[in-house]
């Protein structure tokens, strides 16, 4: 899906400190995940400091990339125009196997058919050079 | 617990511009039409003001009234901006707080929304100068997905509330459909004169599933005020006291972060509520009445369960059969609320509160009344709650 980067026209993150390092990653399909390398505990979104031993010291550790759905929203009104033409969409909270949880949206599903538990797995969506977006697809068996 | 609030200080004056959709005021004018029928309704005059708490948001600043009010020397201010919509209700705590401590007399409080006319929350979340406290996980991490407007995150916690409780949408439609009814009775509710059914309810469209529009409160322009001073001082003004008999703030962990909290349900309200009703003594089944910052459908039904009205889980039971409506066994938002009187984060609520514990709620006076609640909500699930008395 790459090159169609000046055109792309949605809110991209700001690429610096630890949300660039996240989205690096995903550029190199990779998901990682802040995890403190003292007590063990994942944390997302990014923080300094782990919020259960108070540890400094954490990692960027790598999920396998499946997890599934956990909660979301369909969203049909345009509440952001950049999104105009994707009514209605889905933002998905899925649980990763590892325990973090994020905010994405589950392709290749009509959204109103998601159910709750239903096992995902990531894919890499390159929507400009710079930033690569980790989005999911329902994972079949 | 050492120095408590607990009937340390009164809301002794309220105030409100009309609530409307588009105004020709500026927010100043509008703070300033609200605060002066405050400071009159408690028999005051503006000079008598030594403090001013700003809860925050929308450009007005402690300074713009003392100085048209002549405050010439102003011993206190604060703003509560981290509690985001919650921020009225710790307004009143900060006042009781100044009060207690000697800092202050007479605390004012002012609040200007203009949510129809001005800058929406969905527009606020999606850059650095949000009005709701949580935007890096907003704008780097959600708003990739089209997700930054609060209907969409409130709605993940509503879903999942269907999920594992059975909530429906009957449940959410009748706490609709009872704020409607509730707002025809004010006079200067926007909803007034434009009655709904549930049927209503059903068929408006979704804004994002599983919030249809009339899950929504309302985007107005207006304000509302109260002064608050000690109980000594109470006594010599022009209207009954009402007391603050117990008030606390509390935040959700992480405060801005829902997807990774350990369940999507105990916010703010949580952990504010058992503090708030052991300083006042009381407990939720004590009270006649309560005011619930009603932004969206769900979220009130989730303060209901998380200030202790009934378990949690069994909000969506509680809410029918009339239990939330005038004359039923706990009214809720008795004025119409966010969503059907108007959008000012809750001031309107302890406003509402307020003229229900004087007796002076008219049509919609609850009978008797001599205990109340007043909730508030904020960003992603900061809360604070007002217990107060007759």
């Amino acid at each position: 899906m790459a090159g169609h980067s000046a055109d792309y026209g949605k809110p991209l993150p700001l690429m610096r400190g630890y949300t660039k390092e996240f989205y690096d990653f995903c550029r190199n399909r990779e998901l990682r995940f802040q995890r403190c390398t003292r007590c063990g505990a994942w944390r997302h979104t990014p923080r300094p400091m782990c919020g259960d031993c108070q540890s400094l010291e954490w990692k960027w550790e790598k999920v396998a990339g499946r997890g599934k759905v956990y909660t979301w929203t369909v969203t049909f009104q345009p509440l952001y125009p950049q999104f105009k033409q994707d009514v209605p969409y889905a933002g998905v909270i899925v649980e990763l196997e590892e325990g973090p949880r994020m905010v994405s949206w589950v392709t290749g599903i009509d959204p109103m058919q998601l159910k709750a538990d239903m096992p995902v797995e990531v894919w890499f969506d390159d929507v400009t050079p710079e930033v690569t977006i980790p989005k999911f697809r329902p994972l079949k068996f | 617990m050492a120095g408590s609030l607990k009937d340390q200080s009164c809301i002794v004056g309220i105030g409100e511009s009309k609530y409307s959709r588009g105004t020709p005021y500026s927010d100043l004018e509008l703070g300033l039409q609200a605060s002066m029928a405050a400071i009159d309704d408690a028999g005051l005059k503006p000079r008598d003001i030594d403090a001013i708490v700003i809860p925050g948001g929308f450009g007005t600043t402690a300074g713009d009234y003392a100085a048209c009010f002549g405050i010439e020397d102003l011993r206190f201010t604060a703003s509560l901006e981290e509690m985001g919509g919650a921020m009225t209700v710790s307004a009143v705590e900060t006042a009781a707080m100044a009060l207690v401590a000697g800092v202050a007399n007479y605390v004012l409080i002012p609040f200007v929304a203009r949510w129809y006319s001005g800058m929406k929350a969905r527009e606020g979340t999606a850059n650095e100068a949000s009005r709701i406290p949580a935007a890096m996980a907003v704008r780097d991490f959600y708003m990739p997905y089209g997700m930054g407007a609060p209907p969409q995150y409130y709605s993940w916690m509503c879903q999942r509330h269907m999920l594992e409780f059975g909530t429906t949408h009957e449940h959410l439609g009748t706490i609709a459909v009872t704020m409607r009814r509730h707002a025809q009775l004010h006079p200067n509710a926007v909803m007034r004169d434009r009655p709904m059914t549930l049927d209503d309810y059903m068929n408006s469209r979704w804004v994002t599933y599983p919030y249809h529009l009339l899950d929504c409160c309302l985007e107005t322009d207006g304000a509302a005020a109260v002064v608050v001073t000690t109980p000594e001082r109470a006594c010599d003004l022009r209207q009954r006291p009402v007391y603050v008999a117990g008030i606390a703030s509390g935040h959700p962990y992480p405060a801005h972060e829902i997807p990774n909290r350990r369940d999507m349900f105990t916010i703010g309200l949580t952990h504010a509520a058992p503090r708030a009703f052991a300083m006042a003594g009381a407990t939720p089944h004590d009270l006649d009445f309560a005011e619930i910052y009603d932004c969206f459908t769900f979220q009130t039904l989730q303060q209901i369960e998380e200030m202790g009205l009934c378990k949690r889980g069994e909000g969506g039971p509680f809410v029918m059969g009339g239990r939330i409506e005038l004359g039923g066994e706990m009214p809720i938002n008795t004025h119409g609320g966010l969503l059907s009187q108007a959008h000012v984060c809750a001031m309107n609520h302890i406003v509402e509160a307020v003229c229900q514990l004087r007796h002076q709620a008219d049509l919609r006076q609850v009978k008797d009344a001599e205990l109340g609640a007043v909730c508030a909500w904020g960003g992603h699930g900061h809360g604070s709650i007002a217990v107060l008395r007759r």
